[in-house]
């Protein structure tokens, strides 16, 4: 099964690179941006009864540093699954 | 009796020599030089040393691989035993994601390397690692560095200027550390981290030699205990 875990910046800590950013796309000329912040997406492809607790743990021991980072932990939907085949 | 020192070296360490050569011409012994993949370090250490680099290619996050080597579980039990331990630049970074010590090195304000002499203040001058300087000295010592803005959250670093454990504070706008913090004492102040380099500030060619009592401070802490 295939899980996404974003990883994102917890309000509050500052982000210069989503500054820079915000500023890159203000130079191109796109206006109404009011914040840009930049994350980071990781795909792991895993056994079909890997355990929530599982997935919690590797991202609270490595995948996310929790002191400036949030986690979500995002799993395919149970219908998504059964159109694929991975689960009957 | 002799300064038993380790020199820990990740892949992609690359100031581990610089940090090996500082302590062998303080402490007047070479230190032993010990890889990541290690599951323990050399028994009855006076001193572990992270050195500065780029260890695992700053994958994921700056110190995040090294954090998990077989190494580092012994760095960590060491330390909770007192062993003095020092994390340079990307040792600090190290010591950081392993829980050691507070916080956590983001990239820099400005996002630019930055590669320059910076002024610090001695803030704590009791600590072994500092006890050779006096508080409120300025001295000088050099950053190489991408990621070595000091986050923690406003509780945090009430705590530790609350329990004196800020060592070191940039004399000027560095790289937007929070309260210009450049090196942090865990709670019992044998683990010190720091961005700036006292290894390449010990010989007049360095252009500084205000790293030396950093080391020479740790050396004496030894003798005298």
């Amino acid at each position: 099964m295939k899980v996404r875990i974003h990883i994102s910046l917890k309000p509050g800590v500052l982000d210069p690179q989503g500054r820079a950013v915000h500023h890159a796309l203000e130079g191109l000329g796109f206006e109404g941006i009011e914040d840009v912040r930049v994350g980071r997406l990781i795909e792991l492809e895993v056994a079909a009864d890997t355990s929530d607790a599982a997935l919690d743990e590797m991202c609270r021991k490595l995948l996310a540093n929790q002191v400036i980072e949030n986690y979500r932990i995002e799993k395919p939907s149970f219908d998504k699954l059964r159109m694929s085949g991975e689960v009957q | 009796m002799s300064f038993r020192s380790a020199v820990v070296t990740f892949p992609g360490s690359n100031c581990d020599r610089d940090m090996a050569v500082a302590l062998e011409q303080i402490a007047g012994s070479a230190p032993l030089r010990v890889w990541h993949g290690d599951a323990d370090l050399p028994e009855r250490l006076d001193f572990i040393a992270l050195p500065g680099g780029f260890s695992y290619g700053d994958y994921l996050r700056c110190g995040a691989m090294a954090a998990q080597s077989p190494i580092m579980r012994a760095v960590v039990r060491e330390a909770a035993r007192g062993v003095p331990v020092l994390g340079v630049c990307n040792g600090f970074q190290v010591l950081t994601e392993t829980g050691l010590l507070p916080g956590a090195l983001m990239r820099n304000a400005q996002l630019t390397f930055i590669c320059r002499e910076v002024p610090l203040t001695v803030e704590n001058s009791q600590s072994l690692f500092t006890a050779g300087y006096e508080a409120g000295q300025t001295i000088r010592l050099p950053v190489a560095h991408h990621e070595g803005n000091y986050f923690a959250d406003a509780a945090t670093l009430d705590r530790l200027e609350d329990e004196g454990r800020v060592a070191f504070r940039y004399g000027d706008e560095v790289n937007g550390s929070q309260r210009r913090i450049a090196g942090v004492l865990n709670q019992a102040g044998n683990v010190l981290g720091m961005m700036p380099h006292p290894e390449r500030a010990i010989e007049e060619a360095h252009g500084s030699t205000d790293g030396r009592a950093l080391f020479e401070s740790a050396v004496r802490s030894l003798v005298f205990v």
